[in-house]
């Protein structure tokens, strides 16, 4: 009796695989011909399922999705596995790397007309271009700068992070490329490559009384923020809505008069895609107004870089007064940095968070 | 460490003369111990080797740099002389770590195998452990809900005295220290219970009829009978706090920069593996180099 349960169980199961290995097979052998696989992160837009549904419908090209988890997986992901996608989410800081060795194809504009009213400066970013030939779409950006508590005065510089009026009220970003390129812009230097690095070193330790706290996580800020431990902090743009909107935080976002710490993330065709066509399209797709303002509003979402985008959002949106058009064209985007460059960033962070612990 | 030789003693009884061995007894223990070790070489040495290997490679051997070999991670103590700082703190926090959870580990362990028996007993056992086996990382975080300003600690000091200041220390030394010390109590109070309860109580029943007072006991029986589990425990205790990085991070704010810190930076951040890996090995030797040092203590210590 136990014998002849088990066995049966064990049939069940095996036709059951069987049945849900065909079934999974069958759809996706149909479709082949009109399918495109992206890399992006997990729930970051391109995989929301009713724009995807949408997509399919008006186009009849199936999206299927791969995932990274950093952007040093992503490229890892393009190298050892050539063909296997057809658009790929990369940071500029990426791009540039991505473009010296080959991994992604020059775009073809004319396949993706709504380039038309993404912002120039976005455009012509040096990281998502090489010898005039463009190879990225911008996608969506976002800058770093201050977030200070409602009805203080509102900083119009970096020095504030230094000003004795906030003694132990100040939190700085546990990220070596960000606190550095405060500091490079407050002294008036390329963020991307300051030259004067014991400057920007005894800048960031002049900080030091008022430092209290290095965040790392948005949560981690958050908690710090309502439990009211500091009142001045290194802050993301799309973080600051996030703590209006969601956590009903008393923050306002300002942009210092040096300018935010931008970041600008594209859409790049792997060199070696088998179906450019089908992504192009949904890169159009992507920055499409449509699609933008509903995954800006039923989901969240960083600005995008098309300026016809972020102007079809109502007017009262958070992220579109937060997320002002002219800082496209104030803010140094973050790009490439060479590996010896990355290592003196890294240690010179040390070194300073050394001596605000001392 | 050496309570297992003692655990094994127990466990096979007297060895007698067996008879009837077929295979020399040799065989049957590598027979024994193979799977373990194989399992253990794959599993640590193996990858622990490649991190060895990593650590004189100029960068991370993922991406198109061409690799080098290099000594300079070995001599980043040298060329960023703040990291001796670095260093000296995570020593120091070791320390104050394994002497509270010695303290009262101890106490605890003696609490438990002298004034508890039966179910009592494996009740408290458990309570010890329950903590344990929810998530190291939930744990600290309650603590910052503990010691922040307006935090628990501070409510229930204003529902007592209502105009009484803060006393909230989190992102500070002392709370790294706490919540190191409650993370790894458990450790020391399981191996103290182990060798506590090894202890005859007749020993203490004659002391005390001879009139030794509570402290001779303690400091002349129970300490220096118990001394192996105090001391496996601090080994326990000890190296793995100076490479904490959990604690210091989200406990210490910023103070909390120690050599598990700057390590794990270089993995995540930095993305300079070589250098986090020199670091380590660094810390590694230190740390034999200390149990070294101290091994005639330890030694004397472990076989009273």
């Amino acid at each position: 009796m136990n014998n002849i349960t088990r066995r049966n169980t064990l049939q069940l199961i095996s036709a059951g695989l069987i049945a849900g290995a065909g079934y999974s097979m069958l759809p996706r052998k149909a479709a082949a011909a009109g399918s495109i696989t992206v890399l992006n992160w997990q729930g970051y837009g391109t995989d929301e399922a009713w724009s995807i549904k949408a997509f399919q419908e008006s186009t009849g090209i199936e999206v299927v999705h791969d995932y990274y988890s950093s952007e040093a997986e992503m490229l890892t992901k393009l190298r050892t596995n050539p063909g296997a996608y057809d658009l790929v989410v990369l940071n500029a800081a990426r791009c540039a790397q991505a473009m010296a060795e080959d991994l992604i194809a020059p775009i073809d504009y004319s396949k993706v007309p709504n380039i038309s009213s993404v912002a120039e400066n976005l455009r012509s970013n040096e990281n998502f271009n090489k010898d005039g030939v463009g190879y990225a779409v911008p996608w969506v950006w976002g800058l770093t700068a201050l977030a200070m508590r409602e009805g203080l005065p509102k900083a119009d510089s970096y020095a504030v992070l230094g000003d004795a009026a906030y003694k132990g009220r100040v939190a700085l970003q546990d990220d070596a490329v960000g606190v550095i390129a405060a500091a490079a812009l407050l002294t008036g230097q390329d963020m991307n490559n300051p030259k004067d690095l014991d400057l920007v070193k005894e800048t960031l330790k002049g900080f030091k009384p008022n430092v209290k706290l290095l965040w790392s996580t948005e949560d981690q800020w958050n908690k710090s923020f309502a439990a009211k431990e500091f009142d001045v902090a290194m802050y993301w743009s799309g973080g600051s809505v996030r703590s209006k909107r969601v956590s009903k935080l008393p923050v306002d976002f300002v942009v210092p008069k040096e300018g935010g710490i931008g970041w600008v993330d594209g859409l790049g065709v792997p060199a070696s895609a088998p179906n450019m066509e089908g992504a192009l399209a949904f890169a159009n797709w992507m920055i499409d107004p449509k699609f933008y303002v509903e995954w800006a509003t039923k989901a969240g979402a960083p600005a995008s870089s098309n300026v016809a985008a972020m102007e079809s959002l109502p007017a009262d949106d958070l992220s579109r007064q937060i997320h002002k058009p002219e800082y496209i064209a104030t803010m140094s985007i973050m790009s490439a940095l060479p590996d010896d460059r990355r290592e003196a960033f890294n240690n010179l962070w040390q070194e300073v968070k050394a001596f605000y612990a001392e | 460490m050496r309570s297992d030789a003692l655990l094994n003693e127990a466990v096979r009884g007297p060895s007698g003369p067996r008879k009837h061995r077929m295979l020399p007894s040799w065989v049957a223990t590598t027979a024994l111990l193979l799977p373990t070790y194989a399992w253990l070489t794959l599993a640590v040495l193996l990858p622990l080797l490649t991190m060895f290997v990593f650590s004189f490679m100029s960068a991370t051997p993922m991406g198109k740099a061409p690799i080098t070999f290099t000594l300079k991670h070995y001599r980043a103590f040298v060329d960023q002389p703040y990291l001796l700082n670095i260093g000296w703190t995570s020593l120091v926090i070791g320390f104050w770590t394994t002497l509270l959870c010695a303290i009262f580990g101890f106490l605890a362990a003696v609490a438990l195998a002298r004034a508890t028996v039966g179910r009592m007993r494996e009740t408290l056992l458990i309570l010890i452990l329950l903590p344990f086996w929810t998530n190291g990382l939930v744990r600290v975080f309650s603590w910052t809900m503990v010691l922040r300003e307006n935090g628990f600690l501070d409510n229930v000091l204003h529902m007592v005295f209502a105009d009484a200041g803060s006393i909230s220390f989190l992102y500070t030394r002392y709370a790294i220290v706490l919540g190191l010390v409650h993370g790894y109590l458990p450790y020391m109070i399981l191996t103290c219970y182990i060798a506590l309860v090894t202890i005859d109580d007749a020993i203490i029943e004659a002391a005390a009829s001879l009139g030794a007072r509570w402290w001779t006991i303690l400091f002349r029986i129970l300490i220096p009978m118990a001394a192996p589990g105090l001391i496996s425990g601090a080994v326990l205790t000890f190296v793995p706090v100076i490479g904490s990085f959990m604690e210091p991070r989200i406990l210490g704010g910023k103070v909390g920069v120690t050599m598990g810190t700057v390590i794990e930076d270089q993995f995540t951040q930095a993305f300079n593996w070589p250098l986090g890996a020199a670091l380590s090995f660094t810390l590694l030797a230190v740390v034999l180099a200390i149990f070294a040092t101290f091994s005639g203590v330890l030694r004397r210590g472990a076989a009273a």
